[in-house]
């Protein structure tokens, strides 16, 4: 049956259903219990915004709260991983990657190549990611192409619910490391999601819109700023076509590129800092593959080359809007179909 | 004071969660004459585009649904009238109409969409429509769930109580299929029929579904009151086994939606949301072995296992089925050559311009066929 919850809920339902279905998965990171030596219910946090609220209850000591030692239990959930398990590792924000990216970058994401395949590392590494919620610069980066750029991670970000749900129980069954970005601006939305189990395959990008004049693509929270484009688009009688990549790595070329060749014009949307982001791989791969087929230059709409502002005026300006998407798949369709390079 | 001689022609509700639909053009000009069955206009809804039929007769003399617009259902988009009807009263009628009732209030008085029955074969998810008259029940094909019926159950409501169940293995069912066999579907049918309290029923199967009625009548006589078979599986060997492994195997966008157009003459219709929500359906735990398992049981080899033509020939010869077969002359699934098989007993009508989902579309024909002959059989 299916119902309508949010993606909080389903990020919660999906680590249930798994853990209930394989008894080597668990589930560690800091606070997502009750947080270590806090006085009061076992199960009083469940994550800093409750994500993993009640699984202690029904999996007990199957998840644990760790010390706040990013390197210490990233790297124990990754030889957990190696050694059998399925650890799920919760890294509260992202942006805190960077004290456990050895571990991550050069350790998980190389075992199985350096051990001649003899190693798997099925460890999901999740946390939020993401601008709009008032955290500062230091918590709400979109550093998703860091992780792009190492070969041997896998690296999921989805918009909405279902997908959250069904991606997530895919990386746990996956058998190589997963790194699983929640965009926390989207945490409270709502979307109709299965009560029963099932797995999205990775690389396969969701058509959210058909249209034949203009291709969007983006992935997280501004997929939903994509569609609202479209939608003012649609308005003046353009129909674009709204691709969610839903994975990073592996990326659902095909699609895009099927895509671009029938519409002719492409609009890539990137949460992330402009240089050597999503944006500009895809740009690049569709000018290399697809050149014959554009009638206009690639546009790319990215948040500025700065740190995320605090102050909330500039914050929202920071991320890309549905205003500017509109205006990108505009320019391509102007006579001649060039433009001036958006200022970063 | 409404005028009756005036009628209006709203927005359709095509199936339990259309709550809109947009129209794609007129097919009959302003002050066209109409009568009943004329197709009048196309309208498209996120699942499917379907044309609207007229269910009265009069000429065609408003006009106002524009095409490329979306309404929601209940809508008024077009007036009918005699010709000696006056302008004037048509305008103050349609100014006069009322604004169809939110979609809120309509599930209010419908009830809730879907059912479930916890049946010997497991929970059963199901929709019932319509009070009184008899009891008919539409079984949907491989890999098909009550969906199929979007345009067929409630038209048959207007006369019937019409339940549409998902079969094991199938839709928001179980996924657990314990016996993937004709009979094994058969008895879920019956434990279904049993759960919900249906003595005697009148089966309308479609493909798969069709052979499973078909068994049903053969094992439980007295619980069938009539057939109707539609591009029924089971009336002869052949089928074609690429749409069988490409639907198994499909776990893209991609890969699904060559395999699904082979469903339809008319392959536009395959909507980005048909295949969607046979791709949620497909990545549900369980479903793969379900499908795996129903496709080595029935159609092992690449050829139909469970041919029941014969029997169910001298059953519907010995005692008087009444029997309907319904084809797509463009079935590219099941050959419309097999609706022969039973030429000789029942009734058969083969729809010209229609592929295997023929119910779909050609739903104004079939759903005419479908009154007809359960009618005459209760």
């Amino acid at each position: 049956m299916s119902r309508k919850i949010s993606m909080k809920q389903a990020i919660n339902e999906a680590l249930d259903l798994e853990m209930r279905r394989d008894p080597t998965v668990i589930v560690m990171g800091e606070d997502i219990v009750g947080g270590t030596g806090a006085h009061g219910e076992d199960d009083a946090w469940g994550g800093v915004l409750g994500v993993t609220k009640g699984l202690y209850a029904k999996h007990g000591n199957r998840l644990m709260d760790t010390p706040l030692s990013e390197s210490a239990y990233i790297g124990a959930a990754i030889g957990a991983a190696a050694c059998g398990l399925r650890p799920v590792a919760e890294l509260m924000f992202l942006d805190f990657m960077g004290v456990c990216f050895d571990q991550i970058f050069n350790q998980a994401a190389k075992f199985r190549y350096m051990f001649g395949g003899k190693a798997e590392t099925p460890v999901v590494i999740r946390g939020m990611i993401g601008a709009g919620f008032r955290a500062a610069a230091q918590h709400s980066q979109m550093l998703t192409p860091l992780f792009t750029h190492i070969p041997g991670l896998k690296v999921v970000c989805p918009s909405n619910a279902y997908d959250a749900k069904g991606l997530l129980i895919q990386s746990i069954r996956d058998n190589d490391p997963v790194i699983f970005c929640e965009h926390k601006n989207l945490y409270g939305l709502e979307c109709e999601v299965p009560a029963e189990s099932y797995a999205i395959p990775f690389g396969e990008a969701n058509v959210l819109r058909d249209g034949d004049d203009v291709t969007i693509v983006s992935y997280g929270l501004t997929v939903h700023r994509a569609m609202e484009a479209a939608t003012a688009l649609a308005k003046d009688g353009t129909e674009a076509e709204v691709i969610d990549l839903r994975t990073l790595s592996p990326i659902d070329w095909d699609t895009i590129i099927e895509s671009v060749e029938r519409t002719g014009r492409l609009v890539v949307v990137d949460e992330a800092h402009p240089r050597c982001n999503l944006a500009t791989d895809i740009a690049a791969f569709v000018g290399q593959n697809a050149f014959g087929a554009l009638k206009a230059g690639v546009q790319m709409v990215t948040a500025p080359h700065t740190p995320v502002p605090f102050a909330p005026t500039l914050e929202d300006l920071y991320i890309p809007s549905a205003d500017s998407i509109a205006v990108a798949a505009r320019r391509t369709l102007a006579p001649g179909g060039q433009s001036p390079r958006i200022a970063a | 004071m409404l005028n009756e001689r005036i009628k209006p022609i709203v927005m359709p509700k095509w199936g339990l969660s259309m709550s809109e639909g947009k129209v794609t053009g007129w097919l009959k000009r302003p002050g066209s004459a109409i009568s009943i069955g004329d197709e009048l206009l196309e309208v498209e809804t996120d699942k499917i585009t379907n044309v609207v039929e007229a269910g009265e007769t009069g000429v065609l003399r408003r006009v106002l649904g524009e095409p490329g617009t979306v309404y929601p259902v209940k809508a008024l988009i077009a007036v009918l009238a005699e010709p000696d009807v006056p302008d004037d009263d048509i305008d103050a009628f349609i100014s006069a109409y009322a604004a169809p009732a939110s979609e809120d209030d309509g599930e209010a008085e419908a009830g809730p969409q879907y059912h479930t029955a916890e049946t010997p074969a497991g929970t059963l998810r199901y929709a019932k429509r319509g009070e009184g008259g008899p009891a008919v029940l539409l079984v949907h094909g491989f890999g098909g769930d009550l969906d199929n019926w979007l345009f067929t159950i409630d038209a048959l409501a207007e006369n019937a109580t019409v339940y549409a169940l998902d079969l094991p293995g199938h839709g928001q069912s179980t996924k657990q299929v314990a016996d993937p066999s004709l009979t094994g579907l058969s008895q879920a049918v019956l434990g279904f029929l049993d759960t919900v309290g249906v003595e005697r029923a009148h089966l309308v199967g479609h493909s798969m579904g069709g052979a499973v009625s078909m068994r049903t009548a053969l094992d439980a006589p007295g619980r069938v009151a009539s057939l109707s078979l539609i591009a029924s599986a089971g009336l002869g060997e052949q089928i074609d086994h690429g749409y069988i492994q490409g639907f198994v195997g499909a776990t893209s966008r991609r890969d699904l939606k060559p395999v699904l157009e082979t469903l339809f003459a008319d392959r536009g219709l395959v909507s980005r949301k048909l295949v969607d929500d046979l791709l949620k359906y497909k990545r549900l735990d369980g479903v793969d072995d379900a499908l795996r398992a129903l496709s080595a049981s029935l159609f092992a080899d690449g050829r139909q296992t469970g041919v029941l033509a014969g029997q169910i020939a001298a059953q519907i010869a010995d005692a008087g089925l009444p029997t309907l077969v319904v084809w797509g002359e463009e079935d590219r699934v099941i050959p419309a050559a097999h609706a022969s098989a039973l030429a000789d007993t029942a009734q058969v009508a083969v729809i010209p311009g229609a592929g295997h989902m023929v119910q779909m579309e050609a739903a104004g024909k079939v759903n005419a066929l479908l009154k007809e002959h359960i009618g005459k059989a209760s």
